[in-house]
């Protein structure tokens, strides 16, 4: 067997009109960063403040924070895209859907950064949660001690603490999250894989589209790891996890 | 403020249980007056050091009351941050913020909770280390410095906030036996600065050295409140009595 590889396909016009086909790939690779950016930060927010109530002593805020991470980790991020991009706007008040379907700018995108962002927002949370209470117990009573009120004593106290444990983690669901936003395909969003998709359809070239494309996915991830080593790094503490070696 | 006649610190038939069925504090009445150093001690598990915990209400209570310099702890509207402000708390596992320089673990709540402008907190900060010997390490985290070192940080940091009153809980239980006296030393030289101070320990050296009561607590009652001379020469219980024998001299009871 021997593979016909051309690998000059990348310069050549596509038949799509929008230029050589290293400019599709290009195109996609500028949503996929936007959206997985975007949605990193939703995540990272929501997921957070997710995981914060779900430490709390105060059982209704608890238990919503729960809900939230069985809700959006139970059900699969595609169904959750398509929930978003089709049913939502029929669910909320008739304004608001007509303005979702026919005016909101970038739909696509948006919705798959929200949609995104949620769903990597319950796997953030649980990471949280569980750097929190990874801390010893005296650390809450230290600060509650010296006269903290309780946001004060996560903000200055805890968090600084949880987060630092929970960084090798969190950079699993930062390179999770690239990804994961191939599956706005599904949606129409012409990312990274869409465009890939479309340049197999077009140039015939199906190894190099996917290799060229693989390659790119590859190179995100790897940024990704190893910009979050050197933050890992950065915020290394003597005596605290993550600097035994 | 507070006069010398009131007591700085008083529990009124304070009760507390662990869930439905351990009693762990009975009808606990108790007076702690300004200025006054009383190291609380008892067998493990008899409440000692729950009693230190209700008083800043890191531990609450199910009935009776607590007084802090006239404020009621356990009152639902009294500001409970701001009553904490005014005791200090030093813990056995001494609890020092790992991500903090020792500097910043001293100024931190200066700063953030009591809105002491920066340079101002570092002057009182570098003053407390001076004091309690540590000046030298006050970039190092916490991590790097000895359990001795580490205590005497954290008392350093209860001092900051200026406090009324210092509760110690085993502040020397955590410590390997050589850093002992080092701690002892700055909580003897606190007590003669005129704190009033209330120790949890089984240190009964320093009982009999720096204290001007000593109580005595089994199965969450207080059997014994006595000058230090009395509670060792001619303790009043027999419960007492063998405690003192177990721990004046466990190899020969």
């Amino acid at each position: 067997m021997t593979l016909n590889l051309n690998w000059g396909i990348l310069l050549e016009e596509s038949a799509t009109g929008d230029g050589p086909y290293w400019t599709l790939l290009a195109t996609g690779l500028q949503w996929t960063l936007a959206t997985a950016l975007t949605g990193w930060v939703i995540a990272l927010l929501v997921g957070s403040i997710v995981g914060v109530l779900r430490t709390l002593p105060y059982r209704p805020l608890a238990l919503l924070g729960d809900i939230y991470v069985e809700v959006f980790r139970n059900i699969p991020l595609l169904v959750q895209l398509f929930f978003w991009f089709f049913v939502w706007p029929e669910v909320v008040p008739q304004e608001i859907g007509r303005w979702m379907k026919q005016d909101m700018p970038y739909p696509e995108f948006i919705t798959a950064a929200l949609g995104l962002g949620w769903f990597t927002a319950a796997r953030v949370a649980e990471q949280v949660k569980s750097g929190i209470l990874s801390l010893p117990r005296g650390q809450k009573n230290a600060a509650l001690a010296l006269g903290f009120s309780l946001p004060q004593t996560y903000r200055l106290v805890i968090l600084p603490q949880a987060f630092r444990v929970v960084i090798p983690p969190l950079t699993s669901e930062f390179m999770n999250i690239f990804k994961n936003s191939a599956a706005a395909l599904a949606i129409g969003l012409t990312e990274l894989t869409f465009q890939m998709k479309q340049m197999v359809e077009y140039s015939n070239e199906v190894i190099v589209s996917i290799a060229a494309v693989t390659t790119i996915y590859m190179t995100l991830a790897f940024a990704v790891n190893r910009g979050m080593a050197w933050l890992e790094k950065k915020a290394r503490v003597p005596g605290m996890i993550g600097g035994g070696r | 403020m507070n006069t010398d006649a009131s007591p700085m610190i008083r529990f009124v038939n304070v009760n507390k249980w662990y869930g439905r069925d351990h009693h762990v504090l009975k009808n606990i009445n108790l007076e702690v007056r300004q200025g006054e150093v009383v190291v609380v001690c008892g067998p493990s598990g008899s409440g000692k050091s729950t009693l230190i915990r209700t008083i800043n209400q890191l531990e609450p209570i199910n009935n009776g009351e607590i007084w802090v310099d006239g404020i009621r702890a356990n009152d639902p509207r009294t500001n409970i941050n701001k009553l904490r402000e005014e005791v200090g708390f030093v813990f056995q596992h001494f609890n020092l913020y790992p991500h903090l320089s020792v500097l910043d673990n001293i100024t931190l709540a200066p700063i953030q909770v009591k809105k002491i402008p920066k340079d101002l907190a570092e002057r009182t900060a570098m003053e407390l280390l001076e004091r309690v010997g540590l000046a030298n390490k006050k970039d190092a985290y916490p991590a790097n410095l000895s359990g001795g070192q580490q205590q005497r940080v954290a008392i350093a940091r209860g001092l900051a906030m200026n406090p009324q009153v210092m509760l110690f809980d085993e502040p020397t239980s955590a410590l390997d036996p050589e850093m002992i006296g080092e701690v002892l030393a700055v909580m003897k030289q606190l007590a003669e600065s005129g704190m009033t101070m209330m120790v949890v320990t089984h240190e009964m050296g320093f009982a009999r050295e720096v204290a001007d009561r000593v109580v005595f607590l089994d199965q969450g009652v207080i059997l014994e409140d006595a000058k230090p001379e009395q509670f060792f020469t001619d303790p009043q219980t027999d419960r007492a009595k063998q405690f003192l024998r177990q721990i004046l001299a466990p190899m020969h009871q």
